[in-house]
């Protein structure tokens, strides 16, 4: 017998599905019914991703048969320490956009009410299912759900958004056959879909080529989905024309719930001893790889003068951070900083920053169309409350102490020190500086550059917006900031080192 | 050596709130000036009290203690309250109080924008300043430095106009480059040594842990890290920084900032490399050879400027790197020299931008050129000005004397008479810059005179009380300094204090 928790995998995924028809049907009555709808759902699946964390740390893995059929045969949902963590960061950061999107759908897309919170159920349904499914190929549907839905949500705005969600379309769709031709290889020699099965399959076929040939498409698929450079080109503009909210979800979970199954082909697929006896080179590849990402990402950055697109650049940069300490994660062996830790936890602090800074983009767009960053003087009077949060955002990314960008530039640091790779301090100390640069030119121009009397005309008065887009705005802001304070304190790693534990990376690694 | 007492107190922690607290009801008040600067008057006098409510215990050879949590193995976040510590925190805190009350009559006189900013982003820096002199280990002494820096930014920045955002941008471009380096250096002693702990004497095992090279390095990185000691070449961002209004330039760039700096510096050689380390690697003669670099190049560079604030702007670079100097000498009178120093200098330095900026507000003068006779219109402010002028050449009756006595008997400790040479020509230097503002002030013709505004008796035209009665008090103290006196006693006691827990020296 199951104990309820144990069915709330599988009802996180029912429950939203059902939710986007039901929009769609509630639309056609009453247009202001979809938010509702869709907010209270996302809460509903929130709490039970609190439930399943606090299961999963207490009581263990989570299997669920779906149909009860048994798993090779039936499809399996797992959950385990990494993907309740996935799951909690990603539907936090959804109820917070959809309850920012309120207003502001309803100002940017108005005839689009309906359409727009139907994608956006689906795009969560998507994600959800990446992240609790323990087959490959379900694995492969949902990525295919959440791509398609977020094609439509980001053409939403139609005009130059169409050629940015078509760039997207066509890279997204090569990602996806790469990742298709994986599991087709996989199969051909195993015959067996299940990830637990599979990586119980594979160690007696580790040398064969086509396991191999498997195992890269896996890699080059996902890091287009994760827009690892120098495979993001389709990042900066699906990023910048997409609506707020959605670029905040593009930049803050869809890009890592593509790392989080990235991590979760490389160590439960395949495992540490197929990377370590056979692929020793890669992991050093992908510190490299990142390592440049994180610096021409953050060039790119200084070089936008469009808001959305600059924090689109440095999304770039960000995933270089993310990339580098999975990079690490196989030749670090402290308890503290060794394996995934850093890794996973600049998902999360990934998601707070650039969730509140694509926000507050947004709420410059709402407020007054403003796009480019010359535009913005004066707004630190203006708009103060989002400013401010501007401000702590941009703060933690530069990584000012103690926020969050600053736990995860010590952690990936002390990382570097361990694994003896010196090159990637400096390019840890170097981004700073980079980010700096692009993140203080914005501070400067919203609270020090004198405004032109005679470009604003309505004077100095306070103009802020909405308390249903403020309150999420300042929500992830101060979240920079306490995030950062808890992770000083090691509170949440043991959380961490339960994902160390199970796939043997860190101190839990083999002598 | 004496036995240490450490016991837990939460006094650091309340003392770190007072700022922080009173910027949180400065940013509510902001409606309302007089009660928004009374949070910061009333802060700022609780925290003094605070502060020097912990000298007893230190004084009895203890050390106060309070940890949050462990943020890394072996390395906690908190505060570790010391003798040396608590110069810097008697300083910073005493003489915000001083400055509150300069910066209230400086902003109300010149009508200044932004004063709500201006008052949280001051609370904040000294909260950022005292942290750093509190903190108990090198992790907790970088958060609070960062905060400095970053919180300091919007004070330079301050008047908003493309000189102002210039200097904000260049400030920040320098001081923020060296967190990174202080950041690598603080992760590299962790990685050498396990530790990042202040210890008297130093790190014991990093000698062993790390090769030579290793340890050359990292002092560099160091070093580097401590750009806010503004030693040369990377002293430019100081002059640049002149651009703020003329309390920050007095608290920030005299005390707080720069001060940091050097305490960070103090901190390395004694606390994190230990002096036997330093001279085994030869790295005091290193360090004082770029002290002896700093002091007599920016002497001269001070000569040649005209503007008054950028003169005590290149004059605090020389004077900071008297105090890098003393420490260099790796004896134990120059490092008293140069623990003394931190708040012998503050007090005089600042006393002398505080006169600048009274003669500012009351006259609208900013150069030296055009100060004569400013003595007969504004006698109480140069008064104070000569007074810490005497301090900076280092001579009695002001307490600039003390200090350089103490660096003078450190040369001869160490037996580098050539270093000697150093200290009395960057002296006379001293002289030969400030003598001739004070020439000019007391001795110069007045532009008034020949308007014929005034008949041979100059009227008296003081700034607001706000801001005379603290420079009077500041000044007073510059002297007081120079005698026996209780006051003095305790500040000699600590430094004795923290340099005879050295033990190697």
């Amino acid at each position: 017998m199951l104990t309820a928790v144990e069915h709330f995998p599988v009802l996180v995924i029912v429950i939203s599905l059902f939710s986007a028809f039901t929009i769609l049907i509630a639309g056609r009555l009453n247009k202001k019914s979809c938010c509702f709808i869709s907010i209270a759902t996302i809460l509903v699946q929130f709490v039970m991703a609190v439930f399943i964390l606090h299961y999963v740390r207490t009581v263990g893995t989570i299997r669920y048969w779906l149909g009860g059929w048994s798993p090779p045969w039936g499809i399996e949902y797992v959950v385990d320490a990494l993907n309740a963590y996935a799951l909690v960061i990603l539907l936090f950061l959804a109820l917070i956009c959809v309850t920012y999107s309120k207003r502001s759908i309803e100002h940017e897309l108005p005839h689009k009410i309906v359409p727009f919170y139907v994608i956006y159920q689906l795009l969560i349904t998507g994600l959800c299912g990446i992240t609790v499914t323990g087959d490959i190929f379900n694995m492969y549907v949902f990525i295919e759900i959440t791509s398609l839905s977020s094609y439509a949500l980001i053409a939403s705005r139609g005009k130059i958004a169409l050629k940015a969600s078509f760039t997207y379309l066509v890279l997204g769709s090569i990602g996806a056959c790469f990742f298709l031709l994986g599991i087709g290889f996989l199969y051909s020699v195993t015959g067996s879909l299940n990830m637990h099965d599979l990586s119980l399959l594979l160690p007696s076929l580790y040398g064969n080529k086509v396991v191999q040939a498997a195992f890269a498409f896996f890699m080059v698929g996902l890091s287009i989905k994760m827009a690892l450079f120098p495979l993001h080109t389709w990042l900066p503009d699906a990023h910048a024309f997409a609506p707020s909210e959605i670029s905040a979800l593009l930049s803050g979970i869809i890009i890592e719930v593509s790392t989080y199954a990235f991590i979760r082909v490389c160590f439960s697929v395949f495992t540490l001893k197929f990377i370590t006896d056979y692929v020793p080179i890669i992991f050093d590849f992908l510190c490299w790889i990142a390592a440049i990402g994180i610096i021409v990402g953050s060039i790119l950055a200084i070089a936008q003068y469009n808001l959305k697109r600059m924090l689109a650049y440095s999304s770039v940069s960000q995933m270089g951070y993310i990339m580098l300490a999975v990079g690490l994660a196989i030749s670090t062996h402290s308890p503290l900083w060794g394996g995934l830790t850093p890794a996973l936890m600049h998902i999360l602090n990934h998601a707070l920053m650039k969730g509140c800074l694509f926000l507050v983009a947004g709420a410059f767009i709402y407020k007054a169309e403003l796009w480019n960053i010359a535009d913005f003087q004066g707004l630190g009077r203006k708009m103060p409350y989002t400013c401010a949060a501007f401000t702590l955002a941009a703060i933690s990314m530069i990584g000012v102490p103690p926020s969050v960008g600053f736990v995860s530039k010590v952690y990936i640091i002390l990382a570097s020190l361990e694994s003896g790779k010196f090159i990637f301090v400096a390019v840890m100390l170097l981004s700073t500086l980079l980010n700096l640069v692009y993140f203080w030119r914005v501070i400067e121009m919203m609270y020090m550059k004198r405004e032109e009397s005679h470009s604003h005309p309505s004077g100095s008065g306070k103009d802020e917006i909405p308390p249903s887009m403020l309150i999420p705005v300042l929500t992830l802001a101060l979240l920079c900031i306490i995030m950062g304070i808890l992770w000083l304190t090691e509170i949440p790693i043991p959380l961490l080192d339960q994902v160390n534990s199970m796939f043997g990376l860190g101190v839990y690694a083999a002598p | 050596m004496i036995e240490e007492l450490i016991s837990i107190s939460y006094r650091p922690v309340l003392a770190i709130l007072c700022p922080a607290i009173a910027s949180i009801f400065i940013v509510l008040s902001g409606k309302r000036p007089n009660i928004r600067e009374s949070w910061t008057m009333f802060a700022s006098i609780m925290q003094f009290l605070i502060i020097i409510s912990m000298i007893p215990a230190i004084i009895g050879g203890g050390v106060i203690k309070y940890t949050f949590f462990t943020a890394f193995p072996a390395v906690d976040f908190g505060f570790e309250v010391d003798a040396f510590g608590l110069i810097f925190a008697i300083t910073s805190s005493f003489l915000w109080i001083l400055v509150s009350s300069y910066s209230i009559g400086y902003m109300r006189s010149l009508h200044e924008h932004a004063q709500t900013r201006y008052y949280f982003c001051f609370a904040f820096a000294i909260f950022g300043a005292v942290g750093v002199a509190l903190s108990g280990n090198l992790l907790t002494m970088f958060v609070f430095y960062e905060i400095l820096t970053v919180s300091t930014y919007p004070l330079v920045a301050h008047d908003q106009t493309p000189e102002a955002l210039f200097a904000g941008r260049k400030y920040l471009a320098y001081l923020l480059s060296s967190g990174c380096f202080f950041l690598a250096a603080v992760v590299l002693t962790y990685h050498f040594a396990g530790t990042t702990d202040f210890v008297s004497g130093g790190i014991p095992n990093l000698a062993s842990e790390a090769s030579r090279a290793a340890l050359m390095v990292l002092f560099m990185l160091f070093l580097l890290g401590f750009m806010k000691a503004a030693w040369m070449p990377f002293h430019s961002w100081l002059p640049t920084a002149m651009a703020a209004p003329t309390p920050v330039s007095a608290l920030l760039h005299a005390v707080a900032v720069v001060k940091a700096g050097v305490f960070g510096i103090v901190r390395l050689v004694c606390y994190i490399y230990g002096v036997d380390l330093m001279s085994e690697l030869g790295l005091g003669v290193i360090l004082a050879c770029l002290a002896s670099f700093t002091m007599i190049v920016a002497s001269l560079f001070a000569i040649a400027q005209d503007n008054l604030k950028r003169r005590l702007a290149y004059s605090t670079i020389s004077q900071l790197s008297y105090i890098i100097f003393g420490v260099a000498l790796l004896g134990p009178m120059g490092i008293t020299g140069a623990m003394i120093h931190i708040p012998f200098h503050g007090f005089m330095k600042i006393t002398l931008f505080m006169c600048a900026g009274s003669i500012m507000v009351a006259s609208g003068k900013r150069n030296i050129s055009e100060m004569g006779g400013i003595g007969r219109t504004m006698p109480v402010t140069m008064f104070a000005f000569t007074v810490g002028a005497l301090g900076m050449c280092g001579a009695p009756p002001a307490c600039g004397f003390v200090s350089k006595w103490f660096l003078c008997l450190g040369t001869l400790e160490a037996g580098e008479l050539i270093f000697l040479a150093v200290i009395l020509i960057s002296s006379l230097l001293d002289v030969v810059y400030f003598f001739p503002i004070i020439y000019t002030a007391f001795f110069g013709k007045s532009e008034g005179s020949e308007s014929g505004l005034s008949d041979g008796k100059p009227k008296i035209k003081e700034s607001s009380m706000f801001m005379v009665v603290p420079l009077t008090i500041t000044a007073i103290f510059a002297i007081i300094f120079c005698f026996p006196n209780p006051v003095t006693d305790v500040i000699l006691n600590l430094a004795e204090m923290a340099v005879s827990n050295l033990g190697g020296v």
